[in-house]
């Protein structure tokens, strides 16, 4: 009985939801993706993301859409939970019969679902979760992946951090997963230029939790010349007001993952640590054309600026999209033949999924933070296309005992 | 020494969040898991105010208890709408209706205040620092330093020498022979809210020029104030206050020494108070109250429409590969396993009368038991191993904790849980830390949806089947009795220890095999297997279904997971719907659906 009252609210708001795209493609069924997110666990991302693919969506459809075909997101909200994603992926597979899946934040969610696709052989379109793991040590044939990994982003700052004449750094990151590998990926890269450096401190606060006071005290206490920050959102804020306060951040240069996305950066607002180098998104002061385009149509659209999670969102589409036109149908060998090497347009300039280790070239910028009018904003700023930081190809291949 | 008065001024912060919450809990025996949402909302109405404000010191201090005023109405409001209608419902259910304002909240809060992390933006003043001992250390700081014994003193002097304080205090020590005295309970415990939830609206503004008002702050506060109130001994003040600066100068310090071990010190810290001092540091053995359920009802068989109920639905779910499509067998796979693992708290927490809220914890020894032996053997004995593995150490947890009941054991079950999910978390060479264990797929022979459908039905039903034909049978009067009259029981020769460290045995085993089965399902083992939120889970089922039924377990895990599934794959509104779905359902059935139904249908105690 439950089953039946669950297809009927289910087929009902898929209607109300899909009903324009229905109407309009009439004659070939849609391509359907099935969309899983962590929406009301991590909403300051996940909103402006969900905005970001909704715009490709339409802007897709209105040329006519994929292979003669419309593309229909059914999208799902995991709440922050493994098992709930699994459970919802299961469901866009087995009930709403999708074409292929697209979505995740978190990296255990992104791993969960990369797994199960491989298990019921679907696509999987890695968009945010940025662990190695999902390419490298449990990289399998189903699964792509869009953002530059943990690897990648902490490749793109070393070069900034081996010119520094600092040589005792000290590390702060999140006691999970993305915050070991970071730093771990950092301390040897680093180490690899400059055999000199020293990391004489580190500090592992609890993801969400952290204590900003004594966190910074313990770090001064070491004297470091320089930190390298892996702490983001909520923590981050409060590591930068102790940070401010008790000086830390004085004569001191500092590394950041990930701290110059607006997410982070305009809670920091008047705050903002002058000098940091960082990577992120300086959607305001970045003119190329691609991104121009993107900023002004997104803020037309939902009348406010985006956010890297509308970027991710817009660009995920995009190479799905393309993905799809490369691959010339939707069955998932056909798919999984026709991404590897599909080329694909972002609001950061061209990107491809690379055959080697199904990594997209997606890039990320990277720059210095600085304050203007009370808010925070990146400087003196570069592309860094994700091609340029990539292991060697015989490492990749270690690096992926499944199958590439 | 700038470390220690770090810790100081955490502890203050702490401090003002935990108090509210002791205070509320010593005169109403609520535990209100509200406390943290009522604290965000502190943070979040906080800064409307603070941000239209001048930002002079003297326009801070008084936004700030202007935000403490108002949070305090809406606890007030709180209590009357809802807690007040369920003082005499069953210990701990009032958890159930606080855990439904805490989801309502969190989706307001998102409505009203988006879903950005807002910071107030602190003038010089706020930003200052004074030369100690050659560091710089924050004016504010200093200012939260000296809040915390202000405000302990100040609510000291309004226990000690107000009448209304000495009605509040009265009422903490026996509720019920004060309402025999002619004192108007339902004011007080209104008053006694609206202070609690004042000081959670205080805690919440001060917090923000150190941090951001975020929609994650109110599980990360709750948890961390329980902890707090339970060390320092429920209702204590004093107690809250000590144990507060206990855990921040253990943080401030230990994450010099240990800068890894910043998941687990408070939990560890807890885990160990309590073992030397069952009651917390300040706090008295827990008088029984006399009114509520807890009075066991002689338990008879099912009514015989309650049987025939319950074979038509079995024969349904047997049947079930025979009409189901593939994904409404996995549905109900999980709906199976929710109810074994409901059914094994449910033994514990109803007929053994040891509530838990760290059940996760059997749950996620089971999950990583069976993912890590199967994939060096095979599936079934990597379910074997999550029934063994998870039924002896959750024995030997029985056995350490002997001294303690209620509440107190309570949170040494959710220490232990945190302890195993901190191992899981970190110990990634073995666990695979927060990327979890993958590819934990059935074997061959199980793995058509079907195949593995009967697999599930068999062991999980069955082990549900199981636990309560051993309550039926010698074991479970045994257990009642020494709930009920642990001194009587003893008198007539029932030996409780023996049979405290088997129900937690059995109780872990089953949670274990559940936890197995799910690993299974899932394909895939993560730490929140061991989670808050899946003991939250369990406990919401069993109670949902109602604490004192037989049937409890298997209505409440049927009735949320079928809510919940529905909800999130239906609307993005789905904790406000559920939160309401919540409140309603516990305003509607005070003793849980099938507690309620048995009081209705059948099964009336004489």
């Amino acid at each position: 009985m439950t089953r039946i009252t669950r297809r009927a609210v289910l087929g009902g708001s898929a209607l109300l939801l899909a009903a324009p795209a229905i109407l309009r493609a009439q004659g070939a069924p849609a391509i359907r993706i099935g969309e899983i997110n962590s929406y009301s666990a991590i909403p300051a991302f996940t909103l402006p993301y969900r905005s970001g693919w909704q715009m490709a969506v339409d802007e897709i459809n209105a040329k006519g859409g994929v292979l003669g075909r419309k593309l229909e997101v059914i999208s799902r909200d995991d709440a922050g939970k493994p098992p709930d994603a699994i459970r919802l992926a299961d469901e866009l597979v087995n009930e709403q019969k999708v074409d292929l899946l697209a979505g995740g934040y978190l990296s255990n969610i992104g791993l969960a679902l990369s797994d199960f696709a491989l298990h019921a052989n679907k696509l999987y379109v890695a968009s945010e979760p940025l662990a190695d793991a999902l390419v490298w040590e449990k990289g399998n044939r189903t699964c792509f992946r869009l953002r530059p990994s943990t690897y990648m982003q902490a490749a793109m700052l070393v070069p900034d951090a081996a010119a520094l004449p600092a040589k005792r750094w000290a590390t702060v990151a999140p006691n999970y997963e993305y915050g070991q590998s970071a730093v771990k990926w950092f301390r040897q890269l680093l180490s690899a230029k400059r055999p000199d450096v020293r990391f004489v401190a580190e500090q592992w606060p609890a993801l969400g939790h952290i204590d900003a006071g004594a966190t910074v005290q313990a770090l001064d206490a070491a004297k470091p010349e320089a930190l390298f920050n892996v702490t983001f959102g909520a923590d981050l804020t409060n590591f930068v007001r102790q940070g401010n306060t008790r000086g830390l951040f004085e004569q001191r240069p500092v590394v950041s993952l990930l701290s110059g996305e607006p997410e982070y950066l305009d809670a920091l607002g008047a705050e903002t640590p002058v000098g940091w180098i960082v990577t992120g998104y300086p959607w305001a002061q970045d003119k190329a054309p691609a991104n121009l385009a993107f900023v002004e149509a997104y803020r037309t659209r939902f009348n406010e600026p985006p956010r890297m999670g509308s970027v991710v969102g817009y660009a995920m589409i995009h190479s799905i999209a393309a993905g799809l036109t490369h691959a010339g149908g939707t069955a998932t060998d056909q798919m999984v033949a026709g991404f590897a090497g599909a080329a694909f347009e972002t609001p950061f300039g061209p990107a491809i999924y690379r055959p080697l280790d199904h990594q997209s070239t997606m890039g990320t910028f990277v720059g210095k933070l600085a304050q203007q009018d009370g808010k925070g904003v990146m400087v003196d700023w570069r592309y860094v296309d994700g091609s340029s930081v990539m292991p060697p190809d015989d490492v990749v291949r270690r690096l992926r005992p499944g199958e590439g | 020494m700038a470390q220690g008065l770090t810790g100081l001024a955490s502890a203050s912060a702490l401090f003002l969040v935990a108090a509210g919450l002791t205070v509320i809990f010593g005169v109403t025996r609520v535990v209100n898991f509200a406390h943290g949402s009522l604290t965000m909302l502190g943070a979040y109405i906080g800064w409307s105010i603070l941000t239209r404000l001048p930002t002079t010191p003297a326009w801070f201090g008084l936004g700030v208890i202007g935000t403490a005023v108002a949070v305090g109405l809406l606890g007030m409001v709180l209590e009357i709408a809802l807690l007040r209608r369920l003082y005499r419902a069953p210990a701990l259910f009032q958890l159930l209706a606080t855990f439904g304002v805490v989801l309502i909240v969190q989706d307001l809060a998102q409505r009203v205040w988006g879903p950005a992390e807002l910071s107030l933006p602190r003038p010089a003043w706020l930003r200052g620092s004074v030369a100690i001992v050659g560091t710089r250390f924050p004016v504010y700081d200093l200012a939260l330093i000296a809040i915390g014994p202000l405000v302990l003193a100040g609510l000291w002097l309004l226990f000690r020498q107000t009448r209304w304080g000495t009605l509040v205090r009265a009422a903490t020590e026996d509720r019920e022979m004060l309402g025999a005295l002619g004192v108007n309970q339902a004011v007080l415990f209104t008053s006694v809210f609206a202070l609690g939830s004042t000081m959670a609206g205080l805690g919440g503004a001060l917090m923000l020029p150190d941090q951001s008002a975020n929609l994650q702050m109110d599980l990360t506060i709750i948890t961390d104030a329980f902890v707090v109130v339970v060390i320092g001994g429920l209702g204590s003040l004093s107690g809250a206050y000590l144990a507060a600066l206990a855990i921040a100068e253990l943080q401030a310090y230990g994450i010099v020494l240990v800068p890894r071990g910043t998941l687990v010190l408070a939990f560890l810290l807890m885990a160990l108070v309590l073992m030397l001092r069952p009651n917390g540091l300040f706090g008295h053995p827990q008088t029984e109250t006399r009114v509520g359920g807890m009075a066991g009802t002689l338990v008879r068989p099912s009514v015989m429409t309650a049987r025939l109920l319950g074979a038509v639905g079995l024969a349904a779910a047997v049947a079930a590969p025979l009409y189901a499509g593939a994904y409404a067998l996995s549905v109900m796979s999980e709906a199976m396993i929710a109810i074994l693992f409901a059914a094994s708290l449910h033994f514990l927490m109803g007929p053994g009368g040891m509530p838990s809220f760290g059940h996760a914890a059997w749950f996620g020894l089971g999950a990583y038991a069976a993912g890590l032996v199967a994939a060096r053997t095979a599936m079934l004995p990597g379910l074997a191993a999550a029934l063994v593995l998870a039924g002896v150490i959750a024995a030997l947890l029985g056995w350490f904790t002997v001294r303690l009941s209620g509440v107190y054991l309570a949170m040494i079950t959710l220490a232990f849980a945190q302890i195993v999910w901190a191992v899981a978390f970190q110990w990634s060479e073995v666990t695979g830390g927060d990327n979890g264990v993958l590819g934990v797929w059935p074997a061959g022979w199980a793995s058509s949806p079907a195949a593995f459908y009967w697999v599930v039905l068999v062991l999980c039903l069955g082990g549900t089947l199981l636990l309560r034909r051993v309550l039926y049978a010698p074991f479970g009067y045994a257990l009642r009795a020494a709930r009920d009259s642990p001194l009587r029981a003893e008198a007539i020769g029932l030996y409780s220890l023996p049979m405290r460290v088997a129900a937690f045995g059995i109780a872990g085993a089953a949670a274990g095999l559940a936890g197995g089965v799910f690993a299974f399902a899932k394909g895939s083992v993560f730490p929140s297997y061991a989670g808050i939120p899946r003991s939250i889970d369990a406990l919401l089922m069993v109670l949902l279904g109602g604490v004192q039924a037989m049937s409890g377990p298997i209505v409440g895990a049927v009735a949320y997971t079928g809510v919940y599934d529905l909800l999130l794959s239906a609307t993005d509104m789905w904790r406000l719907v559920l939160g309401l779905a919540i409140v309603l359902l516990v305003l509607v059935f005070p003793e849980g659906i099938a507690g309620t139904a048995d009081r209705l249908f059948g099964r009336q105690p004489a």
